[in-house]
């Protein structure tokens, strides 16, 4: 099932042959060009190497493994996935509940935010239908756009899809990281409109933004001078942080009768505390490998699970198994155990169908299962429709 | 000598079978289904035979349009009524497509063919390649905006390109989204246009910075973008196609009649261009003589084929480059071969006592050898008559005050700040930090000026070169370079002793 992955996600016949992996090993090894002819090759391999990470790739004109034999210039990526990472150190001005590596419930609601964003603007404005959201095991969330149409996208296309979605501008130096000007575009509206779900309860209660001295600074530096002033004195006399947003909003909503510029801040102040930042550089490279779905994060042991976005309000990254909790679900005895062995050892051409259908049936049991049944279903929704692709083409739709 | 000759060959890398039978399937039946229109996209190289003369006019006349087309769009603003009308002209003269009418399939198969050839001629360099897709993008743009609106449609389906107009009543119910997509799209505009729905894929421009609405992954724009897009894969696709036709030269090359008809027209074309843009006055002078009358004196041939080898031109690029000038002329091949190439070879050092002269500098220009009647050389600064020198400055587009400026110091006896003068104004800068002194140093001078950055001499290689020993073309290039450069050293110390001592 895990070899459907990457090479369902196309319809042609090599290429899965064709398809890159790399391996991270022991001591931070890392080998790339890995590919592998069949599933069992790449299973073997795995066993083989053991390796930490593992990464997903293009597929491209020639098998990888055999990337130095092809005469220069004609080894080629020719279809990859188009990818997203969001990664929460990115939003480290912004939080102040954890910082670099770490995450916590709190400061979840961010991804959260980011992936009801991204996955209405990939589906709605971009036509995307095959995207998988997939937690990174850390500190943040991988998106995957299967459609056929989006592994056939140029680095020039991945790079405009990837801006068009960016909103926030600016490193460190850069304190406000979010102008708007007439008109709003519709994106940007329908993804305010997300934002302002979240963020009362995200900000103004969870972070706090508008409590501490520090933070109300923060805010602040992101308003016009003259409102800035105004606000600051309206603040002595208002500490409750729903009621201090009012006034921002308020404030708003007087300049945006009269000024042609710097009217929409409090959109702007929503847009820099919550809107999603994306790494333009991932998604452009076609060259570029993603962490594979299923794999284990190296530094927390979690599995890098796909996320149902029908749970996307209760999902708890700590509640993701990691791989020991798996080993140890996987140790359990199983109920009917013995029988099952005598029944198979009295046919020993079938042991080897007894140990594939045992090493299918095994996840089933551990934490990993409502994972995997999540992942059969976007794959089977690929599959179906590529199917229907294949027959629209031969004409018997 | 086979008088026709098969333009799809050369089109063809050889043991391309799978290519032609794709290509025959695709073949329309006739010449009124391929010409439908008075404009194309050029998709498909032409099927037929052409006689050799024909290849050489339809060649010439459509380098005539093309021309003609670049310096209309230097002086006029492109499809105003005098761009038009002065293009429609020309067309008309050319005997060209215009406008649809059904008596153009004779036209429209000239415009198909003469295309191809010229394709060919201007695939070599990347200079020529730039050159030709500009004035292809400003052609395409100018026809199309004769057709109507059903017409442009027509086009856009009949060339794959999926770009459908959406209905009025979607247009009302998407007004909003439309209106706050863009700066430039007001309810007047979703009212007055047709929006057409585009691929988000083909407007990544738009996308990139947001400026249109998108849903489901296409774009509305309103038909003024609608050409924009349509001009940027025309360009795109003429790009890839140059590219590459450039990889399948040597189909051509092997052709002996067409080889030379080809280096000239691009040879001619790109010195030409240089001329106007980056030659001193002097230089400009003799080669607008050169091209007009097919000949030039000796001192003219040495000043100006100095010069051209300052610039990088090699000895076999000098001797066709005169060559095919001089055979057009009086001149045939033969005498050329036995009076003047021997004199161009002298130049590089290659005959008699073998001394690679420099070109000259300004003060040498200046001061030594007057020109006589029938002669094109010195400077103009300094030799041409203030009158005439008015005239030449008017008929390259120097404007009234730069011109007084010009002669005030033409009269001061300043011929070199004159020159600086001249340059400052047709390259539109005022701060010039040279002191000038030598032609070539103009020329280096103005590449810098325009970005060029380039190396010219590299440009100026023949395909053959650059496939065979591109090593040693650009070695010989980097010499002349650097020659020119180390001599333009050479010649300001001289100047300065000389004016020390005086």
């Amino acid at each position: 099932m895990y070899y459907s992955f990457p090479s369902t996600t196309s319809v042609q016949k090599n290429y899965f042959q064709n398809r890159e992996f790399s391996f991270t090993l022991k001591d931070d090894i890392y080998v790339r060009y890995q590919s592998f002819t069949t599933q069992n090759e790449l299973e073997k391999e795995m066993q083989k190497m053991n390796p930490y990470k593992i990464d997903i790739g293009a597929i491209y004109s020639h098998r990888p493994n055999q990337h130095n034999t092809v005469k220069s210039g004609t080894f080629q990526a020719l279809e990859k996935e188009l990818v997203f990472d969001i990664d929460m150190t990115d939003y480290d001005d912004v939080r102040s509940c954890c910082s670099a590596a770490d995450i916590c419930c709190k400061c979840w609601s961010l991804m959260t935010i980011a992936i009801r964003i991204l996955d209405r603007a990939l589906r709605e404005d971009f036509g995307f239908h095959h995207l998988l959201w997939v937690y990174s095991g850390r500190r943040g969330v991988h998106c995957w756009v299967c459609d056929e149409a989006a592994r056939k996208l140029s680095v020039a296309a991945r790079s405009a899809v990837a801006e068009y979605l960016s909103l926030i501008k600016g490193g460190e130096e850069t304190v406000k990281k979010v102008v708007l000007t007439d008109p709003i575009h519709p994106f940007i509206r329908e993804s305010l409109a997300v934002v302002e779900r979240y963020f009362p309860r995200y900000a103004l209660q969870e972070q706090d933004i508008l409590g501490r001295k520090e933070s109300v600074d923060k805010v602040l530096s992101l308003v016009p001078e003259d409102v800035r002033k105004e606000l600051q004195q309206d603040f002595q006399n208002e500490k409750k942080p729903e009621s201090r947003w009012k006034l921002v909003r308020d404030q708003a909503t007087k300049k945006q009768a009269t000024a042609k510029k710097g009217q929409y801040f409090e959109k702007e102040i929503m847009l820099q505390y919550c809107y999603p930042r994306l790494d333009v550089n991932v998604s452009k490279g076609v060259n570029h490998l993603l962490k594979s779905p299923f794999s284990v994060h190296p530094k927390t042991g979690r599995i890098s699970v796909p996320i149902n976005l029908k749970e996307l309000d209760v999902f708890d990254p700590f509640a993701v198994p990691t791989i020991s909790l798996i080993c140890e679900e996987l140790d359990r005895p199983r109920a009917g155990e013995d029988e099952e062995k005598s029944e198979e050892s009295k046919d020993k051409e079938n042991e080897k169908d007894a140990a594939e259908r045992r090493k299918i049936r095994d996840y089933k049991r551990t934490t990993l299962a409502k994972y995997v049944k999540y992942f059969d279903q976007f794959l089977d929704a690929m599959a179906r429709s590529w199917k229907g692709e294949l027959l629209r083409k031969s004409g018997k739709f | 000598m086979i008088k026709n000759i098969n333009i799809l060959d050369l089109f063809l890398p050889s043991g391309t079978m799978q290519f032609m039978s794709r290509q025959k399937k695709l073949l329309p039946n006739s010449h009124t289904e391929l010409y439908g229109q008075c404009l194309q996209f050029y998709g498909q190289p032409p099927l037929e035979n052409i006689a050799l003369s024909e290849f050489e006019t339809f060649a010439v006349e459509r380098l005539k349009l093309l021309k003609t087309v670049e310096n209309l769009g230097v002086s006029y603003v492109k499809l105003s009524e005098q761009y038009t009308k002065k293009l429609d002209q020309e067309s008309k003269n050319l005997n060209f497509p215009y406008r649809s009418g059904p008596s153009e399939i004779e036209k429209r198969r000239k415009d198909h063919i003469s295309h191809f050839i010229l394709r060919l001629a201007y695939c070599q360099t990347e200079d020529l390649r730039r050159w030709f897709i500009q004035q292809e993008v400003d052609l395409f743009r100018y026809r199309f905006s004769y057709l109507s609106s059903k017409q442009k449609l027509e086009f856009l389906h009949k060339n794959n390109l999926q770009y459908d107009a959406i209905s009025v009543e979607e247009k009302k119910a998407l007004q909003d989204k439309l209106v706050n997509s863009s700066y430039a799209v007001s309810g007047i505009t979703v009212e007055d246009q047709d929006f057409y729905k585009v691929p988000f894929q083909d407007a990544l421009d738009l996308v990139r910075t947001r400026k249109v609405y998108l849903k489901a992954g296409y774009v509305y724009i309103p038909h003024q973008d609608i050409v924009t897009i349509i001009l940027n894969d025309f360009r795109t696709r003429l790009s890839k196609a140059l590219a590459l036709t450039a990889r399948s030269l040597p189909a051509v090359h092997s052709d002996e009649r067409l080889q030379p008809l080809l280096n000239h027209l691009s040879h001619a074309y790109q010195i030409d261009s240089l001329s106007g843009k980056s030659f001193p006055l002097c230089m400009r002078q003799l080669h607008q003589a050169l091209r007009e009358n097919h000949h030039l004196r000796h001192g003219g041939r040495m000043q100006y084929g100095l010069f051209l080898k300052g610039i990088g031109l090699s000895l076999e690029q000098a001797l066709q480059f005169w060559r095919s000038e001089f055979i057009r002329g009086k001149v045939d091949a033969d005498k050329f071969d036995k009076a003047y190439a021997y004199s161009i070879r002298h130049m590089f050092g290659k005959e008699g006592k073998r001394t690679d002269y420099t070109p000259y500098s300004c003060m040498k220009v200046i001061l030594s050898n007057p020109p006589s009647q029938g002669d094109h050389h010195g400077c103009p600064f300094r030799h041409s008559d203030p009158e005439l020198l008015k005239q030449k400055l008017q008929f390259y587009k120097v404007s009234p005050s730069g011109i007084s400026q010009i002669l005030e110091l033409v009269k001061g006896m300043h011929y070199q700040l004159a020159c600086q003068k001249y340059f400052e104004l047709t390259h539109n800068v005022s701060d010039i930090t040279f002191s000038l002194n030598h032609p070539n140093q103009y020329f280096v001078e103005s590449q810098k000026v325009l970005g060029g950055g380039k190396d010219i001499k590299r440009e100026m290689d023949t395909p053959q070169r650059s496939q065979e020993n591109s090593g040693r073309g650009s070695a010989a290039a980097r010499e002349a370079a650097a020659n020119a450069s180390q001599h333009l050293a050479e010649m300001t110390e001289e100047l300065d002793s000389f004016f020390q001592d005086a």
